[in-house]
């Protein structure tokens, strides 16, 4: 043998860190363009070095009408529907890790069926019949449709991390004589911290992302969140203030960037939701 | 949600856990127990009350538009007309248009792109140097965290003409093109690859950690060589995540609405109008909301269809 296993495996890394870095140049390259086009004052379609730097493009979005009203939208729509989703789902996580029932299990089933229908195929009844109940263009609505539709998934979420409390805690605050509810808010909520964290994050990201769901079911400009404003500042004028456009997209996305580096800390690396996506 | 029942039978047959231990029971089965279950089954309430109300009904509302005629015009009153929407469906070139490019964009950017590219990026992650491996991952998963829209507008800048990626072709001196009006549906199915990848990634991530080292050194000490090692021990270890990655990741790509919206608005001329798309121009352009409710099931039919098959793969777990 010419080559010793030390230098075979150098060789393979180095290979390895190649192939790699060639993928991550070809995903980046996207990213590099909002970036550097965010901090150009004569920023086009293409990545390249900008004309100098200057924070005019985000001067010129800021306002009430760009990102200001959209982003506060946003909060409202995501942040109640978050809430909802999370009390629904604690609450309904709770008898389901803790009682054995014949029901468990066809009731499960029928939330991981749910969880993976596409909602997109539902928007245009969710229309039809929020015209007919007077809901559409309202903000409850709205929200009420979001816990909805990211509850099948919290829900499941909620009761795989609720199996993984200890049953002799639980336990000891029944015989103390907890109520279920004092036993849930006291005793197994916190001490699935992570977990819930987990549940409001994702099911926080996954709306602030979301596009489809308020583009049907809003109407008037001023209720709109940013994942539809956006489209309508940038998507209907042409296309032509690329910087502007660069700019608040950096502005919209930085809070769920965010948040996901922060769960994914806190879980060991971002593999705990693939692993939580997986069942 | 009327899809959903026959689900819990076939599953509760073939396996899973073994029936419960019947409790010992009272004498009296009657009403201190059912009292005692109702109290237990209260917390249950508002997600139910909440999934049945903005879940299940739209969807049985669904199943019965779909057999009106039902129009956006206000028009008073909607008839039933059967079959109707449906046979008019499967004579109607611009949804057979679209059927194939869902096709098409389901099977490049899910089945081959994500999954592929996944797997790639996965194994080739535990061979690299950490910093490497970390600069990767992280460039991977901002791509997927991002919102849709604001991944759509990355995307077009991409692919335009005038846009990052014909630079790069005249950086290395290949022909250029106008993507977003020649290969529409190319462009949006690469679109859909970007920002899906890293969910791939992390599924067989989590997998590739699952395979015992003793199994890849005992091949390698067998002389198998890397091809031969991935075909003939990874990949048939691995077959569950496989199965699992795939069925999400086509129930993801099926619903993508947002992403082709603002690339292409499924234009130029109907090029890159998958399903979803079609459903909307048909409702809200064209008014037609009974039609349009009827390509809505065919596509929750798909859905569903995937969905018990992904149940049938995790019926173990529940």
């Amino acid at each position: 043998m010419a080559r010793t296993p030390a230098v075979r495996r150098t060789s393979r890394r180095l290979a390895a860190d190649a192939g790699l870095l060639v993928l991550a140049v070809a995903f980046a390259l996207p990213l590099i363009w909002v970036v550097l086009s965010a901090l150009d004052p004569h920023a086009d379609l293409r990545v390249k070095v900008p004309d100098g730097i200057t924070l005019d493009n985000f001067d010129a979005i800021w306002t009430d009408e760009i990102t200001f009203t959209p982003l506060l939208n946003s909060l409202l729509l995501c942040g109640g529907a978050t809430l909802l989703t999370v009390v629904c789902a604690a609450l309904a996580a709770y008898p389901l890790s803790r009682f054995r029932s014949r029901l468990n299990r066809p009731f499960l089933l029928t939330v991981l069926f749910a969880t993976s229908l596409p909602v997109t195929a539902v928007m245009v009844p969710v229309y039809a019949l929020f015209v007919r109940v007077n809901l559409i263009d309202t903000m409850q609505g709205t929200i009420l449709f979001f816990a909805a539709s990211q509850l099948p998934f919290a829900i499941w979420l909620m009761k795989n991390f609720m199996d993984g409390v200890p049953v002799e805690l639980k336990e000891a605050a029944w015989t103390d004589g907890a109520s279920s509810l004092q036993s849930l808010v006291r005793i197994v909520l916190p001490l699935m911290g992570p977990g819930v964290a987990v549940v409001t994050v994702f099911a926080f990201v996954m709306m602030w992302g979301n596009f489809f769901v308020p583009f049907m079911l809003l109407l008037t400009p001023d209720r709109m969140p940013a994942s539809v404003s956006i489209n309508e500042f940038f998507g209907n004028r042409g296309m032509v203030a690329y910087g502007q456009l660069a700019a608040f997209s950096i502005v919209y996305s930085t809070p769920v960037v965010l948040l996901y580096v922060l769960i994914a800390r806190r879980l060991g690396g971002g593999f705990a939701l693939g692993g939580a996506v997986k069942g | 949600m009327t899809a959903a029942t026959p689900v819990p039978h076939t599953a509760a047959e073939t396996g899973g856990k073994p029936p419960v231990p019947p409790a010992p029971h009272p004498v009296r089965p009657g009403t201190a127990a059912l009292r005692r279950s109702l109290t237990r089954a209260l917390p249950l309430t508002p997600a139910v009350a909440l999934l049945l109300l903005f879940l299940a009904g739209p969807i049985a509302y669904c199943v019965f538009i779909a057999f009106t005629d039902l129009q956006l015009t206000g028009q008073a009153t909607s008839s039933f007309v059967g079959l109707e929407n449906f046979r008019r469906a499967f004579a109607d070139e611009a949804f057979l248009n679209a059927v194939w490019l869902t096709l098409v964009f389901t099977v490049v950017s899910s089945l081959i792109g994500q999954n592929t590219l996944g797997l790639a990026l996965a194994s080739l992650m535990r061979r690299a140097s950490k910093p490497v491996r970390t600069l990767t991952g992280g460039v991977v998963i901002t791509a997927w965290v991002l919102p849709e829209v604001v991944a759509g507008f990355l995307l077009y800048a991409f692919f335009r003409r005038e846009g990052t990626l014909n630079a790069v072709l005249d950086l290395l001196h290949l022909p250029r093109q106008n993507w977003l009006f020649t290969l529409p549906i190319l462009a949006v199915s690469f679109a859909n690859v970007w920002r899906g990848t890293a969910f791939s990634m992390l599924v067989y991530s989590a997998a590739l950690d699952e395979i015992p080292r003793e199994v890849t050194e005992a091949a390698e000490v067998d002389g198998a060589g890397g091809w031969r090692r991935m075909w003939h021990i990874t990949l048939p270890m691995i077959r569950r995540s496989i199965a699992t990655n795939l069925m999400l990741n086509t129930l993801q790509t099926l619903s993508v609405f947002g992403l082709i919206w603002v690339m292409t608005r499924g234009g130029p001329s109907g090029r890159s109008q998958t399903l979803p798309l079609f459903m909307y121009e048909q409702a809200f352009q064209n008014s037609m909301i009974g039609y349009a409710t009827a390509v809505a099931l065919l596509l929750l039919l798909i859905g569903s269809l995937f969905s018990v098959v992904y149940l049938r793969l995790l019926r173990t777990e529940v």
